[in-house]
This record gives C-alpha cells, structure tokens and sequence, in this order.
C-alpha cells in the first residue's frame, strides 16, 4: 500500500521542484552579469602585477591562493581516508 | 584484478610515454595556454590507470607500493607550502609573488596587452603549477591503486 | 524566456539527481545522483560569468574582443575537484558496506537500533 512516507517524499520534491523551475525562468537573462567591477579590475592588471598571460591560472594561484591550499588539504584528506578504510592489520 | 592479453599489454605500454609527455606539457605552460596543474595532473593519472587496468592490481602492486606514492604526495604538498611561506619571508604578506620583476628565475614582466608567450614569465606561478600537479598525480593514482587492489577475487589472493 | 536554456538545463540536471537519491533503492544509484547534482552546481557557477559575444580570458596575438569572467571559472576548477574526493570516498565506503551486509539494497540493511 501507499504508506505515509512515500507521500511526504512526493510532496517535498515536487516543492522543491517547483522553486528551482521557478528560478530558472525568473533570473537574468544569460549573458549579461549582474557586477563585473572586480573582473575588469584583474583582467586590465594580472599581465603587469603577475606577469602570466592567463588569467585563470593569476587568479587560481595569485589572487586567490588561499583557496587553493584548502583544495589541496581536501585531496590529501581524501587520499588518507581511502588508504586507511582499506588497511588490513597485521595479526 | 589480473592482467589483459599480451597485444593490449604491448599497445598501453606503447601509449603510455606520450600521455605523460603531453601531461607534462600542459602542467609546465600553464601561466601560458589554458591547463595548468589539475588539469595536467589528471591527464597523468588517467595514462596510470591505463597501466594499471591492463597489467593487472596484482603486478603493479608488487613493484609500487602505496607507501611510496604517499611519500610523493607530501612532497608536492611541502613544496606548495614552502612557495608559500617563502613570500612571506622574503616580501610582506603570505602567498606574495617574490620573483616577479626580479631578475631571477622566472622574474620577465611582458608588455600590457601584448600576445607573445614568452616561458621565461610568470613568477611564482610556473614552481606551483609543478608542486600541485605532482600531488595530484600521486593521489589519483593512489586511490585508484588502492581500490583496485582491494577488488581482487578468492582465487587470486592464493 | 528562450535564452534561459542554460539555467533550465541546471535545473534538470539538478532535479534528475534529487530524484535518484529520494527514491532508489540500490546503494550506486544514490551514488550517481550525487554525482549529478554535483555536475550541475559547476554548470551553473560557468553559466554566471559569461558576457555576451566575449572570448576566453587569456592574451593571444589574435585581434580580440571584450573577455569573460575569470572568477566562475577559478572557483569551478575548485569545486571539480572536492567532488572527485567526495566520489572516491563514497566508493570506497560502499565497498566496505558490501563486503559486510552482502547486498547493495538499502532496505535490508539494519539501523542503529540493532
């Protein structure tokens, strides 16, 4: 039979669903951001202040390099965690 | 798991150099060319796990062990974080860029707004990008190492 | 309403993953819903910064135009690779439960009342 539970998951993703279709069709159009102050300000200087040609990679190391020693404890966590689940102790 | 027959041992094991010279490639440009270390990173890691799949867990887990890849991984990441605390000894804040400008290693400054790509630029950049993508080659490959090992059916484990 | 393709697609792949994780019941398809629900965030932090008729933010010798955004994308190669730790994580646990419970099924697995 239907039991209690299926209907509350129904219910809850069909809200939820309702609010993600709604934003989609109501956010701007694609194409045209919102604030573009920061991104002009390192695009017209990350040749001269970094002296890369690539912007992303300024950006990734340069700029932002803080975010990148925390993506780099997250895989070396990661990699020790995997390592350990599947350790066998010698007897 | 085992091994693959002997013509798909012979095919990835003539494959397997070129996937690393162009993983290396794309991990040394890229203050220049879109990559960069994660990038090149997992270009490497996927030529390894070609390796592994068709060599067989059992055999590459006899010459690599894990203990080895993990002593590579930390390597890449004390790298990263000497890079890092050095700008903060030689110029004024953490992360600084200290080679730029400089008339050392990798110290040109192009022109505003030219296009040649000159290897000799971009800093600090170029150190973090080799630091980064040896960690990453290391993990990857470890996790992919470990798990397949760990895979192996009753009558292999004999 | 036509030129929001990209943020419709976002939610699609968003609400297919959802639907996987709620109501499945083997361990690996819950697996890959997270994946796609995963997929679709970094879809959606790429389609905020494009501008319109721009080309990629790097500087070639090729006559070139306005560029777009370079943020998104530092913070999508970001997010790419927490969920590759993620995903091999999860699979090393659903090898462990495997090898205990001796079925995938969620509903045959005990809670912690026993």
């Amino acid at each position: 039979m239907i039991s209690r539970r299926d209907i509350a998951a129904v219910l809850s993703f069909s809200i939820v669903a309702m609010f993600f279709i709604f934003g989609a069709l109501i956010i701007h159009p694609f194409g045209t951001p919102d604030e573009t102050g920061m991104d002009d300000n390192i695009i017209t200087n990350a040749q001269t202040e970094t002296g890369a040609n690539n912007a992303v990679t300024s950006v990734v190391f340069d700029y932002r390099g803080f975010d990148t020693l925390g993506e780099a404890t997250i895989l070396f966590t990661a990699v020790a965690a995997v390592i350990m689940v599947f350790r066998r102790l010698k007897k | 798991m085992s091994g693959m027959s002997k013509i798909v041992k012979t095919i990835s094991g003539i494959a397997f150099p070129f996937i690393t010279i162009y993983g290396l490639y794309v991990i040394a440009h890229g203050h220049l060319t879109p990559g960069g270390g994660f990038q090149g990173g997992a270009i490497v890691a996927s030529g390894c796990a070609m390796v592994l799949v068709s060599y067989g867990s059992i055999w590459i887990m006899d010459r690599v062990k894990e203990k080895n890849l993990s002593i590579l991984e930390s390597l890449g990441a004390i790298c990263f974080i000497l890079l890092a605390i050095l700008g903060l000894g030689f110029g004024t804040v953490f992360f600084n860029n200290f080679l730029v400008g400089t008339n050392s290693l990798f110290g040109v400054v192009p022109a505003a707004g030219s296009g040649l790509a000159d290897i000799n630029t971009g800093g600090v950049i170029p150190l973090m990008n080799f630091a980064v993508g040896l960690k990453v080659i290391a993990g990857l490959f470890g996790i992919v190492l470990v798990m397949a090992y760990a895979s192996r059916t009753k009558e292999e484990k004999k | 309403m036509i030129f929001n393709i990209p943020f419709i697609a976002v939610a699609a792949l968003i609400l297919i993953g959802l639907y996987a994780v709620i109501f499945k019941r083997n361990l690996i398809k819950m697996v890959i819903g997270i994946t796609l629900i995963e997929s679709g965030v970094n879809l959606f932090l790429i389609t905020l910064g494009y501008r319109e008729g721009s080309i990629a933010p790097i500087y070639t010798s090729s006559p070139g135009g306005i560029m777009a955004l370079p943020v998104p994308q530092a913070l999508t190669l970001t997010s790419i690779v927490i969920g590759v730790a993620v995903l091999a994580l999860m699979l090393s646990l659903v090898i462990h439960i495997y090898r205990h419970y001796g079925t995938l099924d969620v509903r045959k697995m005990g809670g912690p009342e026993e």
